[in-house]
């Protein structure tokens, strides 16, 4: 039998002739859906056309070398790059928001100049982080160009992100928890350690996630403190690209197109990766029945 | 005669400029439940809320007066952390952690101190036991918390407030989200726990105060209007706003 309670397409036909508001608001809605997936699907399908009969073994050899251009240097910085960004910028932006939302009193001075600087960080283009990161490590400091001083420019660039996603994570859980802990005469370190912090990991992972990808992508913020050295960096202090930056040498550089676009290829598969896992993550630890 | 429990007195209580609680002065018996009843807003949560000072997590609250617990000022020398341990909390909407239902009783315990694996699993089914939930649970403890029915959920909190062995358990309004059958579980299990524990409850529900309680207190714009047994409270009230709440002619 057929269900009643649906709407027929004649029906709906007959209300959209009453309400031609209605029908042009459809037909807008419809229309920007097929847009954002088609530019979508369109984009990832040309890297993967152009890329993927361009993969060669050869291109995941140890070796840069000007016959054979591999990413396999820049994967392995890209590793490290992120894994040291968020060594230490994790810490940090989580801390920092446990502060403001567990600690600091509502109307706080210094509170609010924390947001606002945070805002501001945020809206600030890559590149001048990596100015900043030049100046500061490589000028002031005296360093050449280095994966560590990469790696903290980019923290310092991921920073209000994780700051931000973590706050609003600890802002949703909710007073009772709190509540509950410390009705039962726990102190407030092991109520945000123990009950707040955990139920905000989905949360903060979300922004871990934000953050991995901007890392992964970035460039400009990475080109002037670590420079574009094509070996696996031996050492913090030495200068190591990121595929990003691999791929924007080979785009710059003119001669490797090619491989450029099977870079882009495997940059793809690594976001979709690092989403993915994100997501089985975030399933792992957050709330299960 | 039996023992006060709590002895409060002249007890004022501040939001800001606003005076929500005035001159309270009462003494809760030992062993006894004690039943808050009133309209809303009319303090008798917030009463509740300074007995064991959840108050104080509210910005812009100040209370004077005195609070005695067993005769110690809890507003005095003692530990806050303490205090909390000895009047445990049943809040008015369930609110487990999310973690397991054997993590949800073992956080007390552990928060206090316990470690050992027999020792906690002790305490846990006699928290289970005696808040009459165990029989529903003890199959799945490792299953989280948040997939009980509201219901279970009050209950699975009011044994993790027994973990903690506490002397005095105050509830605030604990079935007022929960269904008819869920409440009536809770009130027999209230009477059940009398045996060991003071209970203050605070509730809307005028017949689950005549149902269960010992002492009724009634609450109107802060003050307490009227404070005596249940019995003569609720059969010949001696205020007349007293009576008139308890008939429905407001509230």
């Amino acid at each position: 039998m057929e269900a009643i309670n649906k709407e027929s397409t004649l029906q709906r036909l007959k209300s959209y002739r009453k309400h031609p508001l209605s029908a042009i608001l459809f037909l807008l809605v419809v229309i920007s859906a097929v847009i954002t997936l088609t530019v979508l699907i369109a984009l990832i399908a040309y890297i993967l056309i152009k890329g993927i009969p361009n993969l060669s073994p050869e291109l995941f050899e140890w070796e840069y070398t000007t016959e054979n251009v591999s990413m396999m240097p820049a994967i392995i910085n890209t590793l490290i790059i992120t894994a040291l960004s968020l060594l230490f910028a994790l810490p940090v932006g989580i801390c920092s928001a446990i502060y403001l939302v567990e600690y600091a009193k509502r109307g706080n001075k210094l509170v609010s100049i924390v947001r606002i600087t945070t805002e501001t960080l945020s809206g600030i283009p890559s590149i001048v982080y990596g100015l900043f990161g030049y100046l500061f490590f490589n000028i002031f400091l005296g360093w050449s160009y280095t994966i560590l001083g990469g790696a903290l420019t980019l923290a310092i660039m991921i920073l209000p992100l994780i700051m931000r996603t973590t706050e609003e994570a600890l802002i949703a859980v909710p007073d009772l928890y709190r509540e509950g802990s410390f009705g039962l005469g726990a102190g407030k370190l092991r109520t945000v350690f123990r009950i707040v912090l955990p139920s905000a990991v989905p949360g903060i992972l979300a922004g871990v996630i934000l953050a991995v990808g901007r890392i992964v992508g970035e460039t400009a913020a990475l080109l002037y403190p670590a420079g574009t050295a094509t070996t696996v960096a031996d050492g913090l202090m030495s200068s190591g690209r990121t595929l990003a930056v691999h791929m924007y040498a080979l785009l710059n550089e003119g001669l490797y197109m090619d491989q450029a676009y099977a870079t882009a290829v495997v940059l793809l598969v690594v976001v979709i990766g690092i989403n993915a896992l994100s997501g089985l993550i975030a399933k792992k630890v957050g709330v299960k029945d | 005669m039996s023992m006060n429990k709590f002895e409060i007195s002249n007890l004022d209580l501040f939001y800001g400029d606003f005076k929500a609680l005035k001159n309270i002065n009462l003494n809760i018996t030992e062993g006894d439940i004690t039943a808050f009843i009133g309209p809303s807003g009319c303090g008798k949560s917030t009463l509740l809320k300074s007995l064991n000072r959840m108050n104080d997590l509210v910005e812009g609250c100040r209370i004077t007066g005195k609070v005695l617990l067993d005769g110690e000022d809890i507003y005095g020398s003692m530990d806050l952390n303490h205090l909390r341990k000895r009047v445990g909390m049943v809040f008015q909407k369930p609110n487990p952690f999310p973690m397991s239902i054997y993590d949800n009783v073992a956080y007390g315990p552990r928060t206090h101190g316990i470690r050992s694996k027999v020792k906690l699993d002790e305490i846990v089914e006699k928290a289970l036991r005696d808040a009459a939930i165990w029989d529903e649970v003890k199959d799945r403890l490792k299953k989280n918390a948040l997939g009980m029915s509201g219901g279970q959920q009050q209950r699975l909190c009011i044994a993790r407030a027994l973990a903690v062995q506490p002397e005095v358990l105050l509830m605030d309004e604990p079935t007022s989200a929960l269904d008819p059958i869920s409440t009536s579980r809770i009130e027999e299990l209230a009477v059940e726990l009398k045996k060991e524990y003071t209970i203050i409850m605070v509730t809307h529900n005028m017949q689950q105060a005549a149902r269960i309680s010992d002492k009724t207190a009634f609450f109107l714009l802060g003050e307490v209007v009227e404070y005596g047994d249940t019995e003569q409270i609720f059969s010949m009230p001696k205020d007349k706003r007293t009576e008139d709440y308890i008939t429905g002619r407001f509230g």
